[in-house]
């Protein structure tokens, strides 16, 4: 089934010069197997296509049920040169959490609710 | 076995020192780590410098320490602060007036050496490029508009006027997890090649660096963030640092918000570029193999930090003037708001036109709709908001157009759609800033670092 990132992650984001840099955080193991596998750089590449204009890159940590996500020359220059209201990318996450990815319904987080 | 217990100041310039006290008087602290400097800092700094020579530090760490220090001193708590900015000796010279107008005694360090701004000719000649660490390109580009330069130092110079007895250290640029790493270094001993104690004291100084970022503030999430208790009360991240590099982050007894596996690794990773490779000035962190423990009572246990050699060279961001930016914003009720902040956007384009004004770039942003979440804002809203503001910025290098742009806007209360509201005034010009990062070998810094203590009585 299609989920919201909203509903089974947890996410924040900031700034470093012209990088919006995120990290993308499940709440249990069997969610964060689902993540590594359903959010890619290419997905993440179309989620943020309006904003992002260099590389994706992704950084998998097991050990902290994260995925740490960084796009390149996504805040017009950075915070001090962006005509944005979010100049330094703190809704960033909220964005992402707004992701919908293809999910088992039994996900601990999806079978309580 | 040894430890050191160390609290977080602020977060920010502006952050406010309110949870500090009761790091200082229930939470055991020796020292209180305060962060002032974003990366933009120095840039709003270097404007005060350049309107009133005897400025350029955060003027917040006066009212701090005046608060803060009489119940830090009966205690033995030290301060690390890098409030000096772009003028270390400035605050220093400020705290110690008001100092002595209370009748307070500290021993101030200041550590200096980090503004490369009058440095660049010199540095290019012994061969230093600064070209963009990102793009390569030749720092002749902006060489004429460079407004401050400074190199990110580390925990070494901390350590050592600490070793000189201050109670107070005021710096002007350091990585910022250097002001945890500097005491812990001095209290416990560790040698300077000890990679994976350094990592451990590494990671414990990124974690409070951002003072309520650590403890339930700004917890991203949807719903989680409603559970977090008491935010009034929010009580600011503690470390307490073995010997043995084994780290406990809590936050004061009786404080508000939550220390969890949760808070932590939300902070962890905050702007962190590769995690297996988070370059400091004194350490190179593997956020991989690290281990954190939940104990379930506002308190994690962290170890398993891995370590490699420090880099040879030292970032510098250098700010540089990169045109203006112009602002106008108005808002509209319903019914057809969205329409109409659409239809006011287009008569501000019009009024444009007229006058021959052509900016790099037209940012409009719909407040209500899709100001925060730009292209993932759910359109289906879009015709039905109950209220909706049309926010516009422009880029240009013409000023006088910058300052301008505002002034179009209030035209549209009396003569464009109806059911106007919440204009607050014409804003001017803003001057917009470019960074430029680059690296630049530790040799050619280092021996400019210096240390004045001093003793305010």
């Amino acid at each position: 089934m299609k989920v919201g990132l909203w509903k089974i992650a947890h996410a924040r984001s900031g700034d470093k010069a012209d990088r919006a840099d995120i990290g993308l955080f499940a709440y249990d193991a069997p969610t964060y197997a689902v993540l590594k596998r359903e959010v890619t750089r290419e997905r993440l590449a179309v989620h943020f296509a309006d904003i992002c204009k260099g590389p994706v890159e992704l950084y998998p940590l097991d050990n902290l049920l994260a995925i740490k996500i960084v796009l390149n020359a996504a805040l017009q220059g950075g915070a001090a040169r962006s005509l944005r209201m979010d100049n330094l990318g703190k809704s960033v996450a909220a964005q992402l959490l707004r992701m919908e990815i293809d999910a088992p319904a039994n996900l601990p987080r999806l079978a309580r609710s | 076995m040894k430890s050191v217990r160390i609290g977080a100041g602020l977060g920010f310039y502006g952050d406010s020192w309110r949870p500090v006290r009761a790091s200082i008087e229930s939470g055991g602290v020796k020292y209180i780590a305060s962060d002032h400097l974003a990366e933009l800092t120095l840039a709003i700094l270097q404007k005060d410098r350049q309107r009133d020579p005897s400025a350029g530090y955060t003027r917040d760490v006066v009212p701090m320490l005046l608060e803060l220090w009489p119940l830090a001193a009966e205690r033995g708590v030290r301060f690390v602060m890098n409030a000096g900015g772009l003028n270390p000796h400035g605050a220093r010279d400020a705290v110690a007036r008001a100092f002595k107008e209370k009748g307070y005694k500290a021993k101030i360090a200041v550590v200096t050496g980090d503004s490369i701004s009058e440095r660049v000719d010199e540095l290019q000649a012994g061969g230093e490029t600064l070209a963009h660490l990102d793009t390569n390109a030749d720092i002749a580009t902006v060489r004429d508009k460079i407004v401050f330069a400074n190199a990110y130092l580390g925990a070494a110079p901390i350590a050592e006027a600490l070793a000189q007895g201050a109670d107070i250290v005021i710096t002007g640029r350091v990585a910022d997890a250097a002001l945890s790493l500097g005491p812990i270094m001095h209290e416990l001993g560790w040698r300077w090649d000890d990679w994976e104690k350094l990592a451990q004291g590494l990671t414990v100084g990124h974690l409070l660096e951002c003072s309520g970022q650590a403890t339930g503030g700004n917890f991203g999430s949807a719903g989680e963030w409603a559970k977090v208790q008491n935010f009034v009360g929010l009580g600011y991240p503690i470390a307490e640092v073995s010997e043995d590099g084994t780290a406990v982050v809590t936050k004061a007894p009786g404080t508000g918000g939550r220390v969890s596996f949760d808070t932590l690794r939300q902070q962890l990773l905050y702007e962190v570029h590769d995690p297996h490779a988070y370059y400091s000035p004194d350490v190179v962190l593997d956020m991989g193999t690290l281990n954190f423990d939940d104990r379930g009572d506002d308190s994690v246990r962290i170890t398993g930090a891995g370590g490699a050699k420090r880099p040879d060279t030292l970032k510098v961001v250098a700010g540089y003037h990169d045109g203006w930016m112009g602002t106008g914003m108005i808002g509209f009720s319903w019914p057809e708001a969205y329409l109409k902040c659409e239809t006011a956007a287009n008569i501000i384009k019009g009024l444009m036109d007229e006058r021959g004004w052509k900016p790099e770039e037209v940012n409009v942003e719909y407040i209500g709709y899709n100001s925060l979440l730009g292209a993932n804002a759910d359109p289906a809203q879009r015709d039905n908001l109950n209220e909706c503001f049309i926010r516009m910025t422009i880029r240009t290098r013409d000023k006088r157009m910058a300052d301008g742009f505002g002034r179009l806007f209030p035209w549209l209360g009396l003569s464009g759609p109806p059911f106007v509201g919440g204009f607050k005034g014409v804003q001017g010009a803003k001057e917009l800033l470019g960074l430029w990062p680059t690296l630049v070998r530790r040799e050619a810094i280092e021996p400019h670092v210096a240390i004045d203590v001093e003793a305010v009585a």
